[in-house]
């Protein structure tokens, strides 16, 4: 049963979503051949070989520095033939995610995104999926010998099992119809932790009164190396950039641990966090909603426990 | 040009999510359904497009006869007419495979929908739809412009965006802020009522995919308060206790 990981990379390094896919792999029995494509650095390709790759392809043609979607899911897909790979595993992203529906369309593959734990294989392949915004699971069965698996983050632990490997060079065909799309130009924020990736996320609503005062929270998110995020009403009032909405229209997070500040707590809110190990909710109002699905929760004014829980954090390190 | 506008029929975000017949079926006791919010944001530019000049907007779901109220509302809202695929649609390659027969069929430009349906949450059938006709398909969206017939639109990247470009025919997976949801007038759900909608029976898909059960999360334990005054404790508990730090 062999296995085919896409990982994705930003800015030369392999994303952390992308180990786990890797990690993934491993747990299922492998063997595990990584692809990257596009630049990436040597050094972290290498390292797959620790997070359990036992081959790396790096398909480095210059074109593919550019995430374009049919590009990537033709690539994948002849490498899934070239390596006689019956299953496909990558991180749902805003570029996986639409990829893997093109590669398992591209090669008659059965499916599944948003898988949440390892696959069970006594009697059929069966793989557990996060469902209505994380509100549920379903169960489902893929039937077909090819098989496209998009997995969520923590779906595993990117434990190092290994060492390091060297890199096998993945010469493409690219097909100019695959090019069709041109990417112009983006803007990206840089050198901030990634709010899908994030271990930690610190996120504010409309408690924090307005965008001059984001600096306490940015600063409390710092101290944790965590990414910061926000309500619908902040990034709808431009308080904040879209990109860091969080909940049923937005980014849906799952990291180790979310810390609400001045956020009520809305259904629409909870659906993007609902997959978080552990919540803290930090409201003036103590009949919040947001308490109720809270681990931990303290009643007091934004401005005066912010600097009070950083302060707190930097004396307890 | 001509737009096709992929819709869900999905309960309304606030839902309480409960299953029957052994956890095998949603249970949709008491549950109202919504136009999927992320295939409204689509609808709402298809109309916005439409009313610029120069386009026809027609709405497509997959799905039985209950979903009708649903497409009444798309209509409502400013589309055209609208098809309804007959079938449960019980996975992502199945609705893909039909959007892809009536694409065929109908000779649509440009093919919108939502980014993803927020009941199974998948966000893979426009990629699933491009592939099957063999045109670009792009999301998340979150703008699309036009100049002639060639698109200009933003699509969400982890931590920002990217700007690209792309000539019709293509498919798009629309989120916010591509445009602002419409909310249908007096006139138009008069108008909805005589609009043609037609019911064509789905093509066989062999998907490689079978449900088997659904599951809730198990429930989440009580807060935990800790006193404004005393932050540290909040500090040691997210240490030793939820070992999160």
């Amino acid at each position: 049963m062999a296995i085919l990981v896409f990982v994705e990379s930003a800015e030369g390094k392999i994303k952390k979503t992308s180990l786990e896919a890797v990690a993934y792999a491993h747990a299922m029995g492998g063997p595990v051949t990584a692809i990257a494509l596009g630049a990436v650095e040597k050094s972290e390709l290498e390292n797959l070989g620790k997070y359990g790759a036992q081959k790396v392809l790096h398909a480095a043609d210059e074109k593919l520095n550019q995430g374009i979607i049919q590009a990537y899911a033709s690539v994948l897909a002849k490498a899934m033939e070239d390596e006689n790979a019956d299953i496909l595993v990558l991180a749902n992203s805003t570029l996986g995610t639409p990829v893997s529906a093109r590669v398992a369309a591209k090669i008659g593959a059965s499916l599944a995104s948003n898988v949440a734990e390892l696959p069970a294989t006594a009697g059929g392949f069966v793989v557990k999926r996060s469902i209505y915004t994380g509100k549920a699971f379903a169960f489902v069965e893929l039937k077909n010998q090819k098989k496209v698996l998009g997995i969520k983050k923590n779906a595993a632990e990117a434990n190092e099992v290994g060492s390091p490997i060297s890199v096998t060079p993945y010469a493409v065909q690219l097909a100019d119809a695959d090019f069709s799309t041109s990417i112009t130009s983006s803007e990206k924020a840089t050198g901030e932790v990634l709010l899908p990736e994030a271990n930690i996320v610190v996120s504010g609503g409309r408690g924090m009164k307005g965008p001059e005062h984001w600096g306490m929270l940015e600063e409390l998110a710092k101290t944790l190396h965590a990414a910061t995020g926000c309500s619908k009403p902040v990034s709808d009032m431009g308080w904040r950039p879209h990109h860091e909405h969080v909940g049923q229209t937005g980014v849906k997070v799952a990291p180790q641990l979310y810390i609400a500040i001045g956020i009520s707590g809305a259904i629409q809110h909870l659906a993007g966090v609902n997959s978080s190990k552990c919540i803290v909710v930090i409201n003036k109002d103590g009949e919040a909603p947001f308490f109720k699905a809270a681990d931990y929760g303290i009643v007091g004014d934004a401005f005066d426990v912010l600097p009070k829980l950083t302060e707190a954090i930097k004396a307890s390190k | 040009m001509k737009i096709l506008v992929c819709i869900t029929h999905v309960p309304d975000t606030t839902s309480k999510i409960n299953f029957t017949d052994n956890n095998t079926r949603f249970d949709t006791t008491g549950v109202q359904f919504i136009i999927g919010p992320y295939d409204d944001y689509a609808l709402a530019r298809a109309i916005e497009l439409k009313e610029a000049g120069g386009a026809s907007v027609t709405v497509l779901n997959v799905g039985l006869a209950d979903t009708e109220p649903t497409i009444r509302k798309a209509l409502a809202i400013g589309a055209d007419d609208a098809i309804r695929v007959n079938a449960d649609p019980t996975d992502s390659f199945f609705v893909g495979a039909q959007i892809a027969e009536q694409v065929k069929a109908g000779g649509y430009d440009l093919i919108l929908m939502g980014r993803e349906s927020i009941d199974y949450n998948s966000g893979v059938v426009h990629g699933i739809v491009g592939e099957l006709l063999g045109i670009p398909s792009i999301s998340p969206v979150m703008k699309l412009e036009f100049e002639g017939t060639k698109a200009k639109l933003a699509r969400e990247i982890e931590g920002g965006k990217e700007y690209l470009e792309v000539s019709l025919p293509f498919v798009a997976g629309c989120q916010e802020p591509i445009a602002e949801w419409k909310i249908p007038n007096m006139r138009g759900i008069m108008s909805a009522r005589t609009k043609p909608l037609k019911v064509v029976e789905p093509v066989a898909v062999d998907s490689g995919v079978q449900l088997q059960k659904f599951e809730l999360p198990p429930a989440k334990g009580s807060v935990k308060m800790v006193s404004a005054d005393n932050v540290a404790e909040l500090v040691t508990l997210l240490k030793n206790e939820a070992k999160v730090l």
